[in-house]
């Protein structure tokens, strides 16, 4: 390729490379003076309708009340706080909703596979009915079903109990105390205690191919790590359990109808497609693979887990990482039964003060970073289970 | 050990052993099922069916009943389906309606599949056109404020599709440009939309776009979301057209450029054909969530069918029946997708038997 003859450069039509320089400078030029074109009638309009450009907005009293939010906030607070509000329940949502979808759509994929066929069959039409319905109609019909289908408050459902399912949403006993910290901080340190451990049995059975057992390391430290932090963090631990308190509930842990509906539909239509990437990554395992598995006696089970899967993921990782992508956006589908995320909040902002470039910018840069964070891990991931060639 | 023959497939206590309780596991899987479908069942029929009010003088009598109300439909159902189209004009988006259909299973079926095509949507678009807006042929005038419902979601999704499958075609042959800047420009807008929801979209296209243009033109509302689909569906197309063009053989390219095509010729003659070929399952992929993804135009306004079903939930001698207005929506919805997956599915076969096909003609 290198040695390829070149012909000197010439100002001719008949030379490519004249030919490409003059298409750039051409394409260029044709973005450019639309780009100007468009900024200087923005800038016109702007100076005619009395809006001051730049961020200073930020720090002017909002003035408005959001529903809900994770940190504290009034309407006393400024701009800039309010959209970190948004942030915040946007980041809370799609976290929440891409575990438990990745969870349930692992399941219903490996449902639709099931020799079992009412398994099967009802795993495939739970996913042909999610997929083919617009995401917002089914947030819509959640929020209608909540609000009026399901019960007022003094005749709440109470399917598991201090558990309430009622028009003003879900109540869930809420874990309270000064020892919880202490408790988390030691399920973390084991585990990570348990991943290192893990790790060393791997590598120690490669080496020497002698097994060892997991599960005692496991229920040794999740038994002993917590317990420890509950003896540190001052021994006070309880759960805060709702109860019904005149027309409403008080106490425990409590989900609005917006942010409930918000996560049973997020949840339930991204599942609806893990499964079908599930599915088609294990389809993608060749038959032999199973068979050879079998014929050296391994159960279905660990089958699936240690031989089908660890190929399978190959297939299954590069389109989930679009899907989670797919998850933080609908998030903001949450403007359309009134959960404050971040698209919602902005777009009240922009209301008020008629900052619109500012506001776009804000919400691309937001979405563009969390996007970008989510993909390098996943590529991260997607890397270190890639099939390593010769 | 000698294992027993399976259990036959043909009679039910064999194709049960075989289904349904093959296993301990399968067993247990098998009545989870089964009790939950018979704690649900019961309930859920008696809302559908036979508690419901199919018809209902008033909404009192439809919540007295109990079940689901279906009287409120066959009360609003010209109302969700054209939105607030003049009445007695209804037959015209019914019958464009009717046209669009018609056009997209001629677009499906395979011994119409030529050139033919575009001379059925340009005469189906214009059909559409005439039907929809009138002021000629001794229709009244529509303004397009006025449509909705049905035959509105049709339009912004089909005209969404056709205007974006060209320039995304675009956007990716200049993704895949040895010219550095078109390259770059390409992935900027490729990048920058495919990073965004499709509401900050269209927000943008409610908010931005009279702020760009020149004092004096508006662009109406319809226009603007029409706008904003093309940009967002053209960005997602032009990805899925990619991955068809990096599929195609690097001798495929050479091939063309020795026989002295120029670049425009290669690509139309022999590379366009054969990439967009391999992507048709994607690409029906995208075009069942752009059709699902209009629906988000309710979020500025826009009379979609979504909206129209906000509008028939707005009559305070009515309120309450949101979950069946959705219902049936979902289900007009649903019946659109998954005859299109369907079909998808049905070409994906077909193609994979590739030659032998096209030696039987």
């Amino acid at each position: 390729m290198k040695s390829r003859h070149r012909a000197p450069f010439r100002f001719s039509w008949q030379h490519p490379e004249f030919r490409a320089v003059l298409y750039q400078i051409i394409v260029v030029g044709l973005v450019a003076l639309a780009a100007w074109y468009l900024v200087s009638n923005t800038l016109h309009n702007l100076a005619t309708r009395n809006i001051a450009t730049g961020f200073a907005f930020l720090d002017r009293e909002a003035g408005f009340a959001i529903g809900e939010s994770v940190i504290d906030y009034s309407p006393s607070d400024t701009y800039r706080r309010a959209i970190l509000v948004g942030l915040v329940n946007t980041l809370r949502v799609s976290i929440v909703a891409l575990v438990f979808a990745t969870i349930l759509g692992v399941i219903v994929g490996i449902a639709r596979l099931s020799a079992n066929w009412l398994v099967s069959r009802l795993a495939t039409a739970y996913v042909e009915f999610i997929r083919n319905v617009p995401l917002l109609l089914q947030l819509l019909i959640w929020y209608a079903f909540i609000g009026e289908v399901l019960p007022g408050p003094r005749s709440a459902l109470n399917p598991l109990p201090g558990v309430y399912m009622s028009n003003r949403g879900l109540l869930a006993p809420a874990v309270e105390g000064t020892s919880l910290s202490g408790i988390s901080v030691g399920l973390v340190i084991a585990a990570i205690a348990v991943f290192l451990v893990a790790r060393h049995q791997r590598t120690r059975q490669r080496a020497t191919g002698v097994q060892s057992r997991l599960w005692p390391w496991v229920l040794g430290l999740c038994l002993i790590m917590p317990s420890l932090g509950w003896l540190l963090g001052g021994q006070d631990i309880h759960l805060d359990l709702p109860h019904r308190s005149g027309f409403n509930f008080e106490g425990g842990w409590a989900f609005s109808p917006e942010l409930f509906a918000l996560l049973i539909g997020l949840i339930t239509y991204t599942a609806g497609f893990i499964a079908e990437i599930v599915r088609a990554g294990i389809q993608s395992v060749s038959r032999g693979q199973w068979e050879a598995a079998q014929s050296m006696g391994l159960p279905r089970g660990r089958i699936l887990r240690l031989v089908i899967l660890p190929q399978a993921l190959r297939v299954i990782v590069p389109p989930t990482t679009s899907q989670y992508l797919n998850v933080i956006k609908n998030s903001s589908l949450a403007v359309a039964i009134g959960y404050p995320d971040l698209v919602s909040v902005v777009n009240t902002t922009l209301n008020q003060t008629g900052q619109a470039i500012e506001g776009i910018l804000i919400i691309m840069a937001a979405f563009m970073t969390v996007s970008l964070a989510v993909s390098l891990l996943m590529n991260w991931y997607n890397k270190r289970i890639a099939l390593v060639e010769r | 050990m000698t294992a027993k023959p399976p259990p036959s497939l043909v009679t039910p206590w064999g194709w049960a052993r075989r289904t349904l309780f093959y296993s301990p596991a399968s067993l247990l899987a098998t009545l989870l099922i089964a009790w939950l479908l018979l704690m649900a069942a019961p309930p859920l029929l008696e809302w559908l069916l036979f508690k419901a009010s199919f018809r209902a003088p008033d909404a009192q009598s439809c919540r007295e009943a109990g079940g689901a109300c279906w009287a409120f439909i066959r009360e609003k159902y010209r109302l969700i389906l054209f939105g607030t189209y003049p009445y007695d004009e209804q037959w015209r988006p019914l019958l464009a309606t009717v046209a669009l259909i018609a056009a997209i299973v001629g677009t499906g079926v395979r011994r119409f599949q030529g050139r033919g095509l575009f001379a059925l949507w340009g005469f189906t678009l214009l059909a559409v056109a005439v039907l929809m807006w009138g002021g000629v042929l001794g229709l009244t005038f529509v303004e397009n404020v006025r449509w909705g419902g049905l035959p509105l979601t049709l339009i912004l999704s089909t005209f969404g599709i056709a205007f974006a499958f060209p320039i995304g075609v675009l956007l990716a042959l200049g993704r895949r440009s040895r010219m550095p800047a078109i390259k770059a420009i390409c992935v900027a807008y490729i990048e920058l939309i495919r990073g965004v929801p499709l509401i900050s979209l269209l927000f943008m296209s409610s908010v931005m776009l009279p702020l760009f243009l020149p004092e004096g033109i508006s662009i109406d509302k319809l226009l603007r979301a029409q706008i904003a689909i093309i940009m967002f569906a053209a960005a997602y197309i032009a990805e899925i057209v990619r991955g068809g063009l990096q599929s195609i053989p690097r001798g495929q390219y050479e091939g063309a450029q020795s026989i002295g095509l120029t670049y425009w010729q290669q690509m139309r003659k022999v590379i366009l054909p054969q990439a967009l070929k391999v992507v048709i399952p994607p690409l029906v992929g995208t075009f069942i969530a752009l059709f699902k993804d209009t629906s988000l135009v309710v979020i500025i306004g826009i009379f979609d069918l979504t909206q129209a079903a906000k509008a028939a939930l707005a009559d305070p001698a009515w309120t309450g029946f949101g979950v069946e207005a959705y219902l049936f929506i979902g289900l007009i919805y649903f019946i659109f997708c998954y005859s299109i997956s369907k079909y998808s599915r049905s070409l994906e076969r077909h193609l994979a038997r590739g030659h032998d096909t096209a030696a039987s003609k």
